[in-house]
């Protein structure tokens, strides 16, 4: 049972222009999640207006800054600390800023790409993959090794 | 103006009885499919340590030289995944719950081939 | 201009049922200003799907929070099950509705008793726990736990409930419902307690939706924000209407929690009338490759999940978004201006589950 979901790709810097119209016509913010890529992260913005979902996604690297959408939905600052605090990106002008006091954890940045690299995906295969019986604690090597050669 | 609301109270509450459970007088009544704790019938293990694996909490220990199986009650969260995957159905749901330790390590139950 | 001092709330409050920390400026008893503190139940759950397989990830996903543990499952096997395309037959989800529905009035029933003992009326928290006892009893003989549900699957449920065992249930929730007449008719009558509820922490409605509200907190200021209209699992086939309030204020919220036990016990009838025979799960076959966002009602509002899978049998990424996340703006915008002594009840009709905001 699913619903038609938009996903919508943008560049980083028409970020608050796009949110700003969104905001106009009466959308309301959903959430703003992040993601690890091989050697970026991908951000995703997530709006609703009468039952329709609309997602607006961008990529960025370690280094660069993104700006805070506060301005426009209050309720953003939660989700802009929390991005911070476990991913280590950095956004600016967060209306409310706990500079990382937010999450206290053992470890820094317990989500980002040196902590948590992204897993190999497996090589796709014409038949079905084999299934293993023990897990693997990451998917360092590809299961390659089982597979006949193609 | 009301009358006597506090006496018609009190009498519907002495009528009623007692609203718990009277425990330890009568005991609970465990329904027959009540996730208690895990248990083995130790004769059909084959020791192959699919239990282990897959285990959420990493609560069971199998050592298949030694023929032995170890489950930590305290560990345990009881999501029964074991009892689903044992290729030889030997792991089996007791609906009584794992008896009350004062220490973390009393709660290992171990079964080895001399017994437990 | 007055002097400002600044009180710690939490985490330890006896009106708090999880630690939740709030550091409240204040002048003279009004407060002027909050500042929230989460992270004292951080668990870092949302890593653990790189070492469980997507199937036995489902264990976890039930034990993300207590109180709304089956809905945190049925979303995640929902999300899976719309990547991977599987098709799950009625009768699990009629089975997996009636199972939500009754997690709904257990949670509703909790936060009664949980507001009262807020209030002072102890002997009414302890009436409240009582009658969730018969719910309990209910979720015991079906599911095997009182809490934790441990009932969905990928592809399905795990267990079958006869239609005779349906039959007593709804006749067991019948005899419920006349007991909670009873004991909410003192929630809305009671002079005390409107007193204390009334016209405290008072949201408009357009506040309401461009600071994110959702689940009862939205409802009582008169948005009509409800999931399950989207039709997901049985709720396309059962008739379902949101609960709206127009007074945006505690004594509203309230209001909509206790409509919402007497809805959810018409709702469970209803189902157990429509169910249709047949298989209850579905063998799942290859590993999931691709992403959707769920969206579940559950009893706190509107919670996403979201599941990336990138063909090998880990998850890539796994993230909730849980309504008490949301409403936590919202509340300090509530908190400034109010008197102190009303802070406890506020934070009580927010509901929060800190342990789903922090998995």
């Amino acid at each position: 049972m699913s619903e038609p979901q938009e996903i919508i790709l943008i560049g980083k810097n028409e970020l608050v222009g796009i949110v700003a119209g969104l905001f106009a016509e009466g959308h309301r913010l959903v959430q703003i999640s992040c993601t690890t890529l091989e050697s970026s992260y991908e951000l995703n913005y997530s709006f609703d207006k009468d039952y329709r979902f609309k997602n607006l996604r961008f990529t960025v690297t370690q280094e660069e800054e993104i700006q805070s959408i506060s301005v426009i939905y209050p309720n953003a600052f939660l989700y802009e600390n929390e991005i911070h605090d476990l991913f280590g990106l950095t956004i600016k002008n967060i209306s409310v800023d706990y500079h990382g006091t937010l999450y206290h954890t053992a470890i820094k940045t317990p989500y980002s790409i040196e902590n948590c690299p992204v897993p190999v995906p497996p090589k796709p295969k014409a038949e079905k993959p084999q299934e293993r019986g023990e897990p693997e604690a990451n998917q360092q090597q590809p299961e390659a090794s089982k597979q006949p050669e193609e | 103006m009301k009358s006597f609301t506090m006496t018609k109270t009190v009498i519907i509450n002495l009528l009623k009885g007692p609203a718990t459970l009277m425990y330890p007088q009568r005991k609970r009544t465990f329904t027959p499919i009540t996730r208690g704790k895990i248990e083995i019938e130790y004769v059909e293990c084959i020791f192959c340590g699919i239990c282990s694996k897959r285990c959420p909490n990493y609560a069971i220990a199998v050592s298949k030289e030694k023929k032995e199986w170890e489950i930590d009650h305290l560990k345990c969260c009881m999501c029964t995944l074991c009892v689903d995957v044992c290729p030889k159905k030997c792991l089996l749901t007791d609906n009584h719950y794992s008896p009350l330790v004062t220490e973390k390590k009393m709660g290992i139950y171990k079964l080895g081939p001399a017994g437990p | 201009m007055g002097r400002r001092t600044i009180i710690p709330f939490g985490p330890q409050h006896p009106v708090l049922i999880e630690p939740i920390h709030f550091d409240l400026v204040t002048e003279d008893e009004t407060v002027v200003d909050a500042v929230p503190s989460i992270s004292y139940v951080h668990r870092g759950l949302e890593r653990l799907v790189e070492k469980r397989d997507f199937n036995d990830f489902v264990h976890i996903a039930d034990r993300i929070c207590g109180l709304c543990s089956i809905q945190h499952a049925m979303g995640y096997c929902q999300a899976l099950e719309t990547v991977m395309s599987i098709e799950v037959p009625e009768r699990a989800l009629y089975l997996r509705t009636i199972w939500a529905e009754l997690g709904r009035i257990t949670s509703h029933i909790f936060w009664l008793g949980v507001a009262a003992d807020g209030f002072g009326y102890e002997s009414l928290f302890m009436q409240s726990m009582r009658l969730r006892e018969a719910v309990l009893n209910i979720v015991e003989e079906t599911t095997g736990a009182r809490v934790i549900f441990g009932v969905c699957k990928v592809g399905g449920v795990r267990r079958d409930i006869d239609p005779e065992t349906l039959k007593g249930i709804v006749q067991r929730l019948t005899t419920l419902g006349a007991d909670l007449e009873e004991l909410t008719a003192v929630f809305i009558n009671d002079y005390g307690i409107k007193h204390r509820l009334e016209g405290v922490g008072f949201i408009s409605r357009e506040e309401a939706y461009t600071l994110g509200c959702v689940g009862p907190l939205a409802r009582a200021s008169g948005l009509d924000i409800d999931m399950r209209t989207i039709g997901y699992a049985a709720y396309q086939y059962l008739d379902v209407e949101p609960i709206v309030e127009q007074s945006g204020d505690c004594y509203g919220r309230c209001l909509v929690r206790i409509r919402e036990i007497f809805q959810s016990i018409d709702l469970i009838r209803q189902a157990a009338g429509k169910i249709p025979d047949g298989p209850i799960d579905v063998k799942v076959k290859g590993t999931p490759n691709g992403e959707y966002f769920s969206r579940v009602e559950q009893p706190r509002g509107e919670c996403i999940h979201y599941v990336k899978g990138n063909g090998s049998k880990f998850l890539q990424r796994f993230r909730v978004r849980v309504p008490t996340f949301t409403n936590i703006p919202a509340m300090i915008k509530v908190m400034k201006g109010s008197q102190v002594a009303d802070i406890p009840n506020i934070i009580i009709t927010l509901d929060p589950c800190i342990s789903c905001t922090e998995r």
